[in-house]
């Protein structure tokens, strides 16, 4: 074996506007397995698809066999063998699989495919991963998920390749297909191919890697031979130490139920999801990406239907009726949405129009709108919640992304709701911003109103949060009352959905 | 298009503060309709006289009209290719109405109008229904309604002479009630779309239907009125144009929807949707309308003219695409 290390990396960095990686370190050996893992923004896909060549690093270097290695777009690191396996497949649906599988490479005559030849090739590529009884002529969309994506492994399991990278490869895998798969990087470690695993499947690492290596808000934490490791090490480098608990609340009694599901489903995506909100609370919902909370807010706020269960408002013993957004509106629930920029705000327009979007009414009469009654009342809200602009008539689409969340919430201030639906309302905001909408939301609480809030953010949520539930694939597993919580406990039951034979036939984990 | 609105308590005073604005926002294209004037009426001694600016005048209600309407459907990014068919359906019927049921004029313009917003009812609620794109409903539509209007006239010109003629007629400074009605339209049409909350939510769906929908707006019924109200404006310029020439023909408004999506492109509003204003719609009537008429008085061959004006079009649809550029990247 080599003495040079197959991949290098050193004091990697990535900054967009805050750093999101600094100064990591990597190194991959030839037929080594390195596992890589981490919270959801620790920095792991960013990390990998600066080897990948997707994403340029804005400070450190790469060596690739002692040679310097800065590839320039995806293509320039695929010919030097640097490969990586998206959790996005890039397969094009459309297309057969052994279309797919050439699809830069096809066997053809002065231009015509030549089509015998390239389905016996796929055929003996796919026989190698085990997909032999699959017909080569297929369209690659009308495959279940989980052999596309054992398509997507193939397809990227050429001669050439020196380094792979897999982002969850085992996300919609069956164990069978998930043993065809580890015998397969168990060929490639043996031909000398290094592999960096990414995975919150932590049994999963413990067969397959043999190193992990521990992300954390963009830094390496620590690497070490998976025999070392056991699963609550790997999660305590997740977590670093406990933040200290924040200071008790006061002024807020939670009062009566104002929202609660039963038993809502929605295909895998949300398992039989029950839970209370009560008024002046309120309730974070953690877990990983794809744990099924944005759908679950979905589903309360009308926004996709329902395949059962029920929702009541203010403890009725009668369902409410939510058929679509509007009406939950009507009905006193507001939603401020995971994306602002693309489905919260109508960003040519000014703050004005965006502000009183959910309650035209009080800023008309009889159709007609009034605009000085509008500009007063805006104006008015817009102080309150300290959205920083030259007035209420500037495009929503300029402010920075702290003042349009704020903007959003000032919507939901103007049309005052009962109960309010949050999904993650300060990701991609400043300091600044998320103190005011903290802020803002501890105002809302001590009216009244019960907020429900989605946020990666643990200690986001442990500061001002007054339960905590957390989903993992798809299913409600717990509920931690304050005082009750650790991050390392919120971590393990955000986890616990994807350990075990179980996970396979549970929703899809995170990326 | 923003709302642009007054600090004053007067509603007249904000409604003359609020047009001032407006013009201030059509400098482009009032420059371009002088020059353009000013060009024809150098090339041609007879372009300066009053009976070329009246009978421009009195041509341009039945388009003008139209693309208001056009204006509303292209705002919520939608589109409708049938609205010449439907203003000659809406004349045949019409037509027969007065012809063979002996109808008055007033209610034969009802009825119009009635015929051609049920057209624009059918457009909407079937791309709303099934989520088809307008484009593909509104030119099913528009070989559906031109079929009906040669089945209703029996493929012949229906010729109805002076009664309906009147609406074409001077009544006032040399202009028709035709043009008058067009002006009430257009200001009205106006009006709704900067200060109602219909209007506002036209302008929302357009820039993002999604974001409307889960601000608890339902973009659902707003699109059907819109193209309802587009096809009733339709059915009445179908009207305008028959009493222009005293008779419902089944070939009249061929092409009319591509000359009218010009003129609202022209006039600024945005293809892509959210953006638009009917005042400015009403510009780029003019300037097509003044385009038209002065190539036609420097003795320019029919082809000739149809290749300037579709240049004319290709350069505005152009230049759209860079303001709607400059626009979105905010």
């Amino acid at each position: 074996m080599s003495p040079i290390p197959l991949f290098r990396g050193e004091n990697l960095g990535k900054s967009y506007i805050t750093p999101v990686l600094s100064e990591v370190g990597l190194e991959l050996r030839e037929g080594e397995v390195l596992a890589l893992a981490g919270e959801n923004g620790a920095g792991k896909s960013t990390l990998t698809k600066i080897i990948a060549g997707l994403v340029r690093p804005t400070e450190g270097e790469m060596h690739l066999r002692g040679a310097r290695f800065h590839p320039a777009s995806r293509q320039d690191a695929e010919r030097h063998g640097v490969r990586m396996v998206l959790q996005e497949l890039g397969l094009i649906p459309t297309l057969s699989v052994a279309e797919n599988l050439m699809l830069d490479h096809m066997p053809n005559l002065g231009g015509f495919i030549r089509r015998e030849r390239m389905n016996e090739l796929a055929s003996r590529q796919m026989a190698v991963i085990g997909l032999e009884h699959i017909d080569p002529r297929t369209p690659v969309g009308q495959l279940g998920l989980g052999h596309q994506q054992m398509v997507e492994i193939a397809r990227n399991l050429v001669g050439d390749c020196q380094l792979l990278i897999l982002d969850e490869p085992t996300a919609m895998l069956t164990s069978r297909e998930i043993d065809h798969l580890f015998s397969q990087i168990a060929g490639l470690k043996r031909r000398g191919v290094g592999i960096i695993y990414i995975s919150h499947r932590l049994d999963e690492l413990q067969q397959v890697a043999d190193r992990v290596m521990v992300l954390r808000d963009g830094r390496h934490i620590g690497t070490r031979p998976i025999a070392e490791a056991a699963q609550n090490d790997i999660v305590r480098m997740m977590v670093g130490h406990d933040v200290g608990e924040a200071p008790a609340l006061t002024g807020r009694v939670p009062g009566a139920v104002v929202l609660e599901t039963r038993g809502l489903t929605r295909g895998k995506a949300v398992q039989g999801v029950s839970l209370q909100l009560r008024s002046g609370e309120i309730l974070g919902l953690a877990g990983l990406v794809g744990a099924g909370r944005t759908e679950l807010l979905r589903l309360i706020y009308g926004a996709d239907r329902r395949d059962s269960g029920t929702i009541h408002l203010d403890g009725s013993a009668a369902p409410a009726r939510i058929a679509s957004p509007m009406s939950a509106v009507r009905q006193g629930i507001g939603l401020v949405t995971e994306d602002r920029k693309t489905q919260g705000l109508l960003l040519p327009l000014s703050i004005r129009i965006n502000a009183t979007l959910a309650n035209i009414r009080a800023v008309s009469r009889r159709g007609w709108l009034r605009p000085a009654e509008e500009r007063a009342q805006v104006g008015r809200l817009h102080a309150l919640v300290g959205v920083r602009s030259h007035s209420v008539e500037q495009p929503a689409g300029e402010l920075s992304g702290g003042n349009q969340q704020k903007v959003v919430f000032t919507r939901w201030l103007h049309r005052d709701c009962r109960v309010l639906l949050l999904d993650e309302p300060t990701r991609g905001v400043d300091i600044g911003a998320r103190s005011d909408i903290y802020a803002q939301m501890e105002r809302l609480a001590k009216a009244g109103k019960g907020m429900l809030m989605v946020s990666s953010d643990l200690r986001e949520l442990m500061d001002i949060c007054d339960r905590i539930a957390v989903m993992s694939a798809g299913r409600l597993v717990k509920v931690f009352e304050r005082g009750e919580w650790t991050q390392q406990a919120l971590l393990e039951a955000a986890f616990s959905g994807y350990l075990g034979a179980a996970a396979a036939t549970g929703a899809p984990p995170p990326g | 298009m923003e709302d642009v609105s007054t600090t004053a308590p007067g509603r007249t005073a904000g409604l003359a503060r609020s047009l001032r604005g407006t013009l201030g926002n059509y400098v482009a294209l009032v420059a371009a309709l002088a020059m353009m004037v000013a060009l024809f009426g150098s090339l041609s001694q007879y372009f300066f006289t009053a009976s070329t600016f009246l009978t421009i005048a009195n041509d341009i209600p039945a388009i003008a009209v139209t693309a208001v309407g056009m204006t509303f459907v292209l705002i919520i990014a939608g589109i409708d290719l049938s609205v010449g068919s439907v203003m000659a359906l809406s004349a045949a019927v019409a037509g027969i109405a007065m012809l063979h049921w002996h109808w008055p004029l007033y209610l034969a313009v009802v009825l119009a109008m009635g015929v051609g917003m049920l057209a624009g009812l059918l457009n909407g609620s079937i791309s709303v229904a099934w989520r088809l794109p307008s484009f593909i409903v509104t030119l099913g539509m528009l070989e559906v309604a031109r079929g009906a209007a040669y089945i209703a006239t029996n493929s012949r010109t229906q010729y109805i002479g002076s009664r309906v003629e009147w609406l074409s007629n001077p009544i006032g400074f040399g202009l028709s009630p035709a043009f008058f009605v067009a002006m009430a339209i257009v200001v009205a049409a106006q009006l709704v779309l900067t200060r109602s909350v219909f209007g506002r939510h036209m302008i929302g769906i357009g820039t993002n239907e999604e974001a409307m929908r889960l601000a608890g707006v339902d973009p659902r019924p707003v699109k059907i009125i819109v193209f309802a109200v587009c096809g009733l404006l339709a059915g009445l310029a179908g009207i305008l144009q028959c009493s222009r020439l005293e008779a419902a023909d089944p070939n009249a408004g061929i092409g009319a929807e591509l000359v009218v999506i010009a003129a609202v492109v022209i006039g600024g509003t945005s293809l892509m949707g959210g953006r638009g204003s009917v005042i400015a719609t009403f510009f780029g009537v003019l300037i097509i309308s003044v385009l038209e008429a002065g190539l036609a008085q420097i003795g320019a061959s029919e082809p000739t003219k149809r290749i300037i004006t579709g240049c004319v079009i290709i350069i505005a649809v152009i230049l759209d695409m860079y303001r709607e550029r400059r626009r979105r990247r905010a």
